[in-house]
């Protein structure tokens, strides 16, 4: 095995063994939407986050726009504080609606927003005053339950 | 007597503990001596390659096929047992992950030590049994520089390499039994796997797993080829060696480097 017959396949070898990692990364990773873009930091606060989950999506008309950051417990009023970064390149309205909501039944959960009409925008470091909790389904089934017991029990 | 046949059981353990960490603490002074000589074998970088040629380019069938096998199996299995919760559409994330974090870098470092990590230490016993390595020391010719490092450094190239093009084969039969075999959408399996692997930390804890395989298994072939007994039966003894020892690191290492990397989850 002469020497220019080595280095051609050592060099097909390397370069398709780099292709491998590009395409691990741009094809079953997800490089591309992690690209770090310029973001700014909203925070909301909610009664029951549910499942949220650090990195979770956050999501407007169904478009990811940023991701959550942060998530931590406020002791003083018991609320749960989350933190995200939104892309610079999506504004939100002062009046926006923050809820927490899933993808199917059982799929991830994530934060939705819901831009409202004001003109004035949210800066970094906002705070998003308007926001909806996540439904725990245990409570929501306690409650049918409970209503259907009542009017049968009012019923007879 | 009793207590004879209780020290005399002492004894050897002693002397077999002796033996380990003696060993152990050889096998460090040697990994020092490799990298000190490594400058040296650098200069002539031709040879580095050879051993890339050798290890990393004739591995590649064996990789690329296994991988292959690997990744169709994982689509069929995972298929099977996802679909049971309807969860079928999830076939691209659980592939993609298990190859990446797990299966990738393990089963490439497996295959990498009995197909590579075995003929080096085959190569170098025997040139140790042939007096080939004594030989250059006389012509002043550093064994380290011309024979060691480059082998060492021609495993650790090529472990990373193997171990993403498993990984990519794998997720290439699984597209091939989820997608055109089963009738999963094409769309929804590569979405899927997109949406649940970040590049950071997934990927590229992926590619630290394959490099510290490579390290292990590149050092403990040059190793247990360099300290052979010079005869027949000791280089074959030395070649199991290698094999077993090499499969035992990757796998404690994984263990290990999973530990760390994705302990509690994100």
């Amino acid at each position: 095995m002469n020497r220019s017959t080595i280095d051609l396949w050592v060099g097909i070898f390397v370069v398709i063994g780099i292709g491998a990692i590009v395409f691990l990364a741009l094809k079953v990773g997800n490089l591309t939407s992690l690209q770090t873009a310029q973001t700014y930091r909203l925070e909301a606060d909610f009664d029951n986050i549910g499942g949220l989950k650090l990195r979770a999506p956050v999501k407007a008309a169904g478009v990811v726009v940023g991701r959550v950051d942060r998530v931590r417990f406020d002791p003083k009023n018991y609320r749960a504080v989350v933190t995200m970064s939104i892309d610079q390149g999506y504004p939100f309205s002062k009046d926006t609606i923050a809820s927490i909501l899933t993808s199917g039944l059982l799929g991830e959960v994530y934060i939705g927003l819901d831009a409202g009409g004001d003109t004035q925008m949210l800066a970094d470091g906002g705070v998003i005053t308007k926001t909806q909790s996540a439904v725990v389904l245990e409570k929501l089934i306690g409650q049918f339950l409970f209503d259907k017991a009542s009017t049968l029990g009012g019923g007879k | 007597m009793p207590t004879d046949a209780v020290t005399f059981l002492l004894r050897r353990v002693g002397r077999a503990t002796q033996q380990s960490v003696g060993r152990l603490g050889f096998a460090a002074r040697f990994f020092a001596l490799v990298l000190y000589h490594s400058p040296a074998a650098f200069m002539r970088l031709q040879l580095t390659f050879r051993e890339i040629y050798f290890s990393g380019v004739l591995s590649l069938v064996i990789i690329l096929v296994s991988g292959m096998f690997v990744g169709m199996v994982l689509g069929l299995q995972g298929y099977d047992a996802l679909n049971k919760y309807g969860a079928g559409d999830s076939l691209g994330i659980f592939v993609g992950l298990s190859l990446v974090r797990e299966l990738g870098p393990v089963v490439a470092g497996l295959l990498f030590a009995s197909r590579a990590g075995s003929a080096v230490t085959a190569e170098i016993g025997l040139m140790k049994t042939t007096e080939q390595i004594a030989a250059m020391e006389m012509m002043a010719v550093d064994p380290l520089a011309r024979i060691v490092a480059p082998r060492f450094w021609g495993g650790i190239v090529s472990m990373p390499l193997l171990a993403a093009l498993f990984s990519v084969l794998g997720v290439f039969g699984a597209y091939i039994v989820g997608v055109r075999l089963i009738g999963l959408d094409n769309g929804a399996f590569w979405g899927n796997m997109r949406a649940g692997i970040e590049f950071w930390p997934d990927v590229t804890n992926g590619i630290i797993k394959s490099i510290v395989f490579g390290v292990a298994v590149s050092l403990i072939a040059v190793f247990e080829g360099y300290v052979a007994t010079p005869t027949a039966e000791g280089v074959s003894t030395a070649t199991t060696r290698t094999v077993v020892g090499s499969s035992l690191a990757i796998l404690a290492l994984d263990f290990l480097l999973t530990v760390f990397m994705f302990r509690g989850g994100r």
